[in-house]
């Protein structure tokens, strides 16, 4: 079953030096419990490309299916959610919401989507390691164990599409490895797909197939 | 170097022009409010000095007899007998369209006087009939018979003429008001006591000074021009604090480039200067206007309340400028010197990023907590220890910087309560998120509870007492018709015309005397029911009415018991002619600033015989029949006749007129403290992006966040505007039971009026809607764009 189908994809900026397109007809497929690493130099459109796919940037042609619900075609209201209840999204900035604790934002997105399931957060909590963390604030954790909550807020909400955008890129390289296996272990045991937005080979070569995306173009997938 | 460093600083505000909008309309609008308020003041006092200035160059006492007038004969005796007096007549006449106080002196005997340079400008056009008056006066009363010419040196509303055309105009009948006595008398004369046994002499502390009697008006107005200067000042700290913040990287950057921290603090300080000078300026141009829109009525109102004659045109005075200029200066130095002390201290290798205040606040919480608690705790000892206007002032001012310390503290608390009950994730977020910023909004908060308490305080004690006022009108103003005597002789023909016509005549006669070592009048009345029926009276003996008709004792006005502390019963009052007599009861007086006894006719005629009747209050059940004979039959002009109507309307004209400046400032310190609130919104707003973002990428839509923050900010309105209910409630009490004692003399009982809290509960929701439509439009129609740039800034 398809995660998530990007049809024709094309993305353009206005700019100082005239319209700049960053995306000219990219096409990809992610199927359940895949996972995709979209490598690519800077400024190559993977992370535009990441942001249409969550439906927080709109295309300027081209079609955006998450599973079978054609993104392309919905309004604002819409696109939120879907993003609620089946898009899964983790930053580089990890993204926590400052004002809450550890708990509330574990479980934030999966009671924003009415699909909260309290043993379920705590056994992730547990499996990431931050069941001693629970009442801290995100301001008190390092970055690695923010990254785990930004990770379990995620998974929480038993999405359909993980969409991770440079998710250890604020990491040091041992923490990195660990944020990842955990990210991949889990995301396959949820049987969800996973796109990873990496400038890293190295990371990149953990996931199940790989696209590179050059000058707005996937210029090689395997 | 410093130039390179300056531009370096200066650089930020053309990144935030917004935020520089708002620190120098802050700055501008409390110089503007502050500035309007003092010019008002010096206007006023300058004419009270102009008036005051006209007879004397100050310091000279006067002769004056009981009854108001001053045998000629008198005057010739003392003149005979080697004394330097000069002899003054005075009185209301009607003159043109209007009435104006005629002025009659002697050039050639009041030497030195303002008045009598006046004259000697043009000493045989004076004999001749010519007076003098202020342009304004002339404007007002039109042509006349009587040849005037235009002065600034004369006070509004007065008209400076020769003995004998005083005469003429006042019907005088040959007796002078007045004798003033020259500073300068030669040595070996004669004692007044035996020369002029009748005639009282009257030093100059114990006259009425208009400068003494408008003091508390004063006060108040400058008491609300500093409340609005300090809203005002609480936006620039605001705006300070924010881009001493904002600029930690650059202040890092600076100093690691090599500027030295005394540069860099000089910079900032200069910065501070320069801003300073610039909405000072402008503040200075608005408080001109402002003082020029709003002096035609207090101008109305000081000569309603006090009879001041002040014009309703403002002059320019540069003094004031410099003075405005110099608290805008002040003001800034007060708003920015946490920042620069910040800066003194702050290490070169401080964390370069703006500190989440939250955190760095909790310090700031206690020590808040501490100050509030240490003002309530010097409230509390003023409002029981305390006496006199300045202890009541500082009470009023320690109450409400209290109040306003402790809203943030009251709401972090009612927020963190809201967020663990909360059951929803939004609704847990927003509360938890609206804790989490309350230190970026808490000065405007502040500043917000600093303008609603003192408007539900303020407008608490107008409400009282226009109630209070409007009862006590009803019962004082009983008599239908009120007549004016322009002359004894008048007044004798007027009695005989209404005796048959009248079902009761009531005259009204009365002294100038010093009551209980303050300015006052002793009053004469007739013992009748229109008094017993309708006078209200504070703490009356038993059968105070019978006893006052059989000369027993004497009432007084509440301004008068209270001041001097007489207790009905207990107390005497030394009254001149008479002696000691027992205080039988006190009225209420509002609106008069002068002690006032009243005594039986009996015992007023016999200590104060001659005195002219100056007024008769008529009792009829035929008011149009009889104003119709006074002036057909009798021949009396109109503007000597008014009904109970007009005097009613009148007096609540003056009264509306009293509390419109209240009002205004009141209105005009909300709209500052809106525009604090506006401000640290639309700065807030930029910096919450990053903390919007996460919540829109987990499927809020832009609108729900824009709603959010639309309801965060009428939340915390609106729980700052329940917090001010108590506050402002509180600050009635104090005005009514402590300022207005202290500076009127009178104390009113409080009422409460919820249908205005109501209606300022929604004008402050409107201005909070207001100052957080435009931050919550534009997160709506540009969020997802903006909101996206959070995400593409991460790398």
């Amino acid at each position: 079953m398809t995660a998530l189908t990007l049809q024709e994809i094309c993305k353009s900026f206005d700019t100082a030096e005239g319209k700049v397109a960053v995306l000219k007809s990219v096409s990809l497929r992610l199927e359940m419990g895949q996972s995709l690493a979209l490598t690519g130099e800077s400024g190559s459109g993977k992370s535009t490309l990441l942001h249409i796919a969550a439906g927080l940037e709109h295309p300027d042609s081209g079609r955006v299916m998450v599973g079978a619900d054609d993104m392309t075609a919905m309004g604002d209201s819409g696109r939120a959610r879907l993003r609620r209840g089946q898009v899964g999204l983790i930053f580089q900035q990890f993204n926590l919401i400052p004002s809450l604790n550890v708990a509330a934002n574990l479980g934030f997105q999966a009671r924003l989507a009415g699909v909260h399931d309290a043993a379920f957060v705590t056994e992730l909590a547990a499996r990431l390691g931050l069941d001693a963390l629970m009442r801290r604030y995100p301001e008190q954790l390092s970055g690695g164990q923010q990254q785990r909550v930004a990770i379990g807020r995620c998974l929480a909400a038993r999405p359909a599409l993980v969409l991770a955008d440079e998710p250890t890129g604020n990491l040091d390289e041992a923490t990195g490895d660990q944020v990842l296996d955990l990210m991949l272990r889990l995301t396959a045991e949820a049987g969800a797909a996973l796109l990873l937005v990496t400038h890293s080979e190295r990371l990149a070569a953990r996931c199940d197939t790989r696209a590179h995306l050059r000058a707005g173009q996937i210029a090689a997938a395997q | 170097m410093t130039r390179a460093a300056l531009s370096a600083l200066l650089s930020h505000w053309r990144g935030n022009p917004l935020q520089l909008v708002m620190l120098l309309a802050g700055l501008a609008l409390a110089t503007a409010l502050w500035s309007g308020v003092q010019a008002l003041n010096a206007e006023a006092r300058s004419a009270y000095s102009t008036a005051e200035g006209l007879l004397s160059e100050g310091g000279a006492a006067r002769l004056e007899h009981p009854s108001g007038q001053i045998d000629q004969a008198e005057f010739a005796r003392l003149r005979r007998a080697g004394w330097q007096v000069s002899p003054v007549i005075e009185g209301r006449a009607a003159l043109g369209t209007g009435r104006v106080t005629v002025l009659g002196i002697d050039p050639l005997s009041a030497e030195a006087s303002v008045g009598a340079a006046l004259a000697a400008s043009d000493l045989e056009g004076f004999f001749n009939g010519l007076g003098f008056a202020h342009p304004q006066t002339l404007a007002e009363i039109g042509p006349t018979d009587q040849p005037l010419r235009a002065t600034p040196a004369v006070p509004v509303g007065t008209v400076l003429v020769d003995l004998a055309t005083a005469e003429t105009l006042l019907g005088t009948g040959g007796h002078i008001t007045r004798l003033n006595l020259s500073l300068a008398q030669p040595d070996g004369l004669q004692p007044l006591e035996t020369l002029v046994p009748d005639l009282r002499l009257i030093a100059p502390e114990d006259g009425v000074e208009l400068s003494g009697l408008t003091d508390s008006f004063h006060l108040n107005l400058t008491a609300f021009g500093l409340l609005a200067f300090a809203v005002g000042l609480f936006i620039v700290h605001s705006a300070v604090g924010l881009a001493f913040e904002q600029r930690r990287a650059m202040f890092r950057t600076l100093r690691a480039l090599g500027l030295p921290l005394r540069s860099l603090t000089a910079c900032l300080a200069g910065e501070m200067v320069l801003f300073a000078l610039i909405s000072g300026t402008v503040g200075l141009g608005i408080g001109y206007l402002l003082a020029s829109a709003l002096l035609p009525n207090v101008a109305l109102t000081l000569r309603g309340l006090y009879g001041a004659p002040v014009p309703g045109s403002l002059q320019f005075d540069p003094l004031w400028a410099l003075a405005g200029l110099g608290m805008t200066l002040a003001g800034t130095a007060l708003a920015g010197a946490q920042a620069l002390w910040r800066l003194w201290h702050m290490p070169i290798l401080a964390p370069a990023q703006p500190r989440a205040w939250a955190h760095a606040s909790g310090r700031t919480m206690r020590l808040q907590a501490g100050v509030a608690l240490a003002l309530a705790c010097l409230a509390a000892v003023l409002a029981l220890t305390g006496t006199g206007l300045v202890a009541g002032f500082t009470l009023l001012a320690a109450t409400l910087l209290a109040a306003a310390l402790a809203v943030p503290l009251v709401l972090a608390a009612v927020l963190a309560g809201a967020a663990r009950i909360s059951r929803t994730p939004v609704a847990q977020w927003f509360w938890a998120d609206s804790r989490q910023n309350l230190p970026r909004l808490s000065l405007a908060l502040m500043a917000l509870m600093l303008a609603l308490s003192a408007n539900i305080g303020v407008g608490t004690m107008v409400a009282s007492f226009r109630a209070t006022f409007i009862d006590w009108l009803d019962l004082r103003l009983v008599a239908e018709v009120n007549v004016l005597p322009r002359s004894p002789s008048e007044a004798e023909a007027l009695h005989a015309f209404l005796t048959p016509r009248a079902d009761a005549i009531l005259p009204m006669q009365r002294i100038d005397a010093t009551l209980g070592g303050q300015p006052g009048q002793i009053y004469a009345m007739k013992d009748h029911s229109t008094f017993r029926d309708n006078w209200p009276l504070i703490d009356p003996v038993a059968n105070v009415w019978d006893r006052l008709a059989a000369g027993e004792g004497v009432l007084v006005n509440e301004q008068l018991y209270r001041r001097a502390g007489l207790a009905p019963g207990t107390s005497m009052l030394e009254l001149p002619n008479i002696g000691p007599l027992p205080v039988l009861g006190a009225y209420p007086d509002y609106g008069n600033p002068l002690a006032q006894a009243v005594v039986s006719l009996d015992r007023f005629a016999a200590a104060y015989p001659e005195t002219p009747i100056r007024q008769f209050a008529i009792r009829t059940e035929d008011t149009p029949g009889l104003m119709a004979a006074l002036q057909d039959d009798f021949g009396l002009p109109s503007v000597q006749i008014t009904d109970q109507a007009q005097a009613k309307e009148l007096s609540l004209t003056i009264f509306e007129r009293t509390f419109l400046i209240t009002r205004a400032l009141n209105v005009l310190t909300l709209s500052v403290a809106a525009l604090a609130l506006f401000a640290a919104l639309v700065t807030l707003s930029g910096m919450r992006l990053a903390q919007l973002a996460p919540l829109w990428a987990l499927g809020l839509t832009t609108r729900h966040l824009a709603a959010l923050e639309l309801g965060r900010a009428l939340a915390l309105g609106l729980m700052t505007m329940v917090l001010a209910l108590p506050v402002g409630l509180l600050l009635a009490q104090v005005l009514l039971s402590v300022i207005n004692v202290q500076a009127f003399g009178w104390r009113l009982p409080m009422q409460v009026f919820p249908a205005d809290w109501a209606r300022l509960g929604l004008w402050a929701s409107l201005a909070v809607l207001a100052a957080a439509a435009i931050p919550a439009l534009r997160l709506w129609r540009r969020g997802a764009a903006q909101l996206l740039q959070v995400f593409a800034h991460e790398r």
